[in-house]
């Protein structure tokens, strides 16, 4: 804003002029505020990361170092061992593969479902087409605590509580965010691509998978890392379903080494499972940060 | 006459392709959202307990539900958590303000402030509540340099709801900041250049330009964090998993949860399931309505 400003200056008033009586106290004004900005988003990043670097540092002391006065920010002596103590103190283990299998086969499928559907909504004749996507997305409206418990029942009667399935299947048939998503990006697909590809004969698979998947690619991944990110999270489907330790998904797991070692002070393990339970997500957000952040700022654009 | 045969025929093809590729999402909504919805509906008027089949009784779980003052409770709780909302909402829109001026390391600050948005709500209710420990949480001995003795925050029914406002506020303002730096950086400068030439200072160009231009992103915000804000459960849950003390944490949705799973008492948690459902879509349907009248204004 202030930034604007100067500029505004520069543009509107004689250059003479503005040398000589706004130019140069401008800068050095503006370089006086960014000095203040600077330090107090230092100390706010300070206050981000600082709950993060604690449980990194906790998770690498000894038991009672958890305890001294005053905190120690560099453990001393490093127990780098908690670290292997860790998975033969709870099924983390299995947690990250029952994590990454369900996260793996929703959003990998999904994703698929997701995008032909969109494709179909975005450039095929079909009567009513808008109608039922217009359904779908005021389906987005509809809390899930609203249909958890006769959902619990429906896979109650099918014999699938304490499996992976309950967390798999709604996935499997796509997600509605992406398909509106996706569906808006295909605006920006020429038409005449695909008529030219249904003269040579092509059916409508091969012109989705051999032009508009390749087109829409971008935006299928960073919508593809944001699903990827909620699912690895999620916690309330998860803990309706999962009971057996070793069936339960990362979040359990960690969850429940937070209320067992507890009663036990043993606070640098529960920092270390739930370490390992961040790392993966913040390798994802740095390796497709750029992705991420695109994507966020335009469906927060678009609403 | 031959050629539109020919090309209704194309036509029913390409429909009934379409059909299929779009019968996919319509199915999986169909089965695990549209009918456990009406069932929902149907069982809130049942008693059941998840077991045994679900007996009619009319309003009773409604009845019930109005007379419980757990219910009452924990929809006030509910609704307190929300003052994180308006906090986060000018926290991050100052933030947004600050990362949108040309300096160094605003790239940096912006993944530093987004990091705690995509980390796992679970391993950050479990490291705060840690930090809320009233002995040596980190909370409390950051306060103790300045000499101030901090309270046990989550065992503190004064202090519980205010601890999980913070944490809430902490998690979520690197995500309203990106919203807001996406959204300041498509105000078209011609607007602040015509306010400045007619004599703007900056707080005016501020007050008239930027925060109208921003309402857009605002009123998405306010509405997505109130339908996220109803129905938190995850912080509850680990942070205080019996609700906390005196039932002053316990939220709409893990009271739900509780009755449903632990108490078995389906009939009355879909009650309040319902309700629930019902709020959120009379928030949204509202937000339809003024986001509309909006659009109006500005254009």
């Amino acid at each position: 804003m202030f930034q604007n400003e100067s500029e505004t200056v520069a543009l509107t008033v004689p250059r003479a002029k503005r040398a000589a009586a706004t130019g140069r106290t401008r800068t050095s004004q503006y370089r006086i505020v960014n000095a203040i900005v600077f330090a107090v988003l230092s100390l706010g990043g300070i206050i981000m990361i600082a709950p993060l670097v604690w449980t990194f540092s906790t998770s690498l002391k000894t038991k009672e170092a958890v305890f001294a006065l005053p905190p120690q920010w560099i453990p001393d002596p490093v127990q780098w061992e908690n670290y292997i103590r860790v998975w033969s103190a709870g099924p983390l283990a299995s947690g990250i593969v029952n994590s990454l299998i369900v996260s793996v086969s929703v959003t990998v499928v999904g994703t698929i479902s997701s995008a032909i559907a969109a494709f179909a909504f975005a450039k095929m004749r079909l009567p009513f087409k808008n109608v039922v996507f217009l359904s779908l997305l005021a389906a987005i409206m509809i809390p899930f605590p609203t249909i958890m418990i006769p959902q619990f029942k429906m896979f109650a009667d099918a014999g699938l509580v304490d499996t992976l399935w309950p967390l798999i299947l709604p996935g499997l048939f796509g997600n509605i965010v992406m398909i509106f998503f996706l569906r808006q990006y295909l605006d920006s697909v020429p038409d005449s691509i695909i008529e030219a590809a249904k003269l040579d004969g092509a059916g409508y698979l091969r012109i989705f998978f051999t032009l508009i998947f390749p087109a829409i690619r971008p935006a299928v991944a960073a919508q593809f890392i944001l699903w990827f990110m909620a699912v690895w999270n999620d916690y309330l489907a998860p803990i309706i379903y999962l009971n057996t330790p070793e069936r339960q998904t990362l979040q359990l797991v960690i969850a429940s080494f937070n209320a067992t070692y507890a009663s036990q002070t043993d606070y640098p393990l529960i920092m270390a499972a739930s370490f390992i339970a961040l790392v993966p997500v913040l390798v994802v957000f740095v390796v497709f940060q750029k992705q991420i952040i695109e994507s966020v700022a335009l469906t927060g654009a678009k609403g | 006459m031959s050629t539109t045969l020919r090309r209704s025929r194309l036509h029913r093809r390409e429909h009934l392709v379409a059909a299929a590729f779009i019968a996919i999402p319509v199915l999986g909504f169909l089965i695990f959202t549209a009918y456990p919805l009406l069932f929902s509906f149907y069982a809130s008027f049942t008693k059941w307990n998840g077991l045994s089949d679900p007996v009619f009784n009319g309003l009773d779980n409604y009845t019930e539900m109005f007379a419980d003052p757990y219910f009452w409770k924990a929809m006030g709780n509910t609704v307190f958590m929300m003052i994180g909302i308006p906090i986060g909402l000018v926290l991050s829109l100052l933030l947004a303000l600050a990362l949108n001026r040309k300096m160094r390391g605003t790239t940096f600050f912006r993944t530093v402030y987004y990091v705690p948005v995509i980390s796992s709500l679970a391993a950050v209710a479990i490291l705060w509540q840690w930090a809320y420990n009233g002995d040596f949480g980190l909370i409390n001995q950051v306060l103790a340099m300045f000499g101030i003795d901090g309270p046990n925050w989550l065992q503190n029914a004064e202090t519980a709801k205010p601890a999980i406002v913070i944490m809430a506020v902490w998690k979520g303002i690197g995500f309203s900041m990106l919203l807001y730096l996406a959204a300041l950086q498509s105000v078209p400068r011609h607007l602040y250049e015509a306010a400045a030439i007619d004599g703007a200072n900056a707080v005016q160009q501020f007050r008239h330009i930027t925060i109208p231009m921003l309402s857009p992103v605002t009123f998405f915000l306010v509405v997505t964090s109130i339908i996220g804000g109803a129905q938190i459960f995850i912080e509850i849950n680990i942070m205080t998993p019996t609700g906390g003390p005196e039932f002053s944490t316990a939220s709409i949705v893990w009271y739900i949860w509780q009755k449903a799973f632990n108490y078995l008492q389906m009939g009355y948690a879909t009650a309040m399931s319902v309700v629930l459902g019902l709020l959120v879509f009379v928030i949204t349907a509202i937000q339809f309505q003024i986001n509309r009248r909006f659009q109006f204004s500005i254009d």
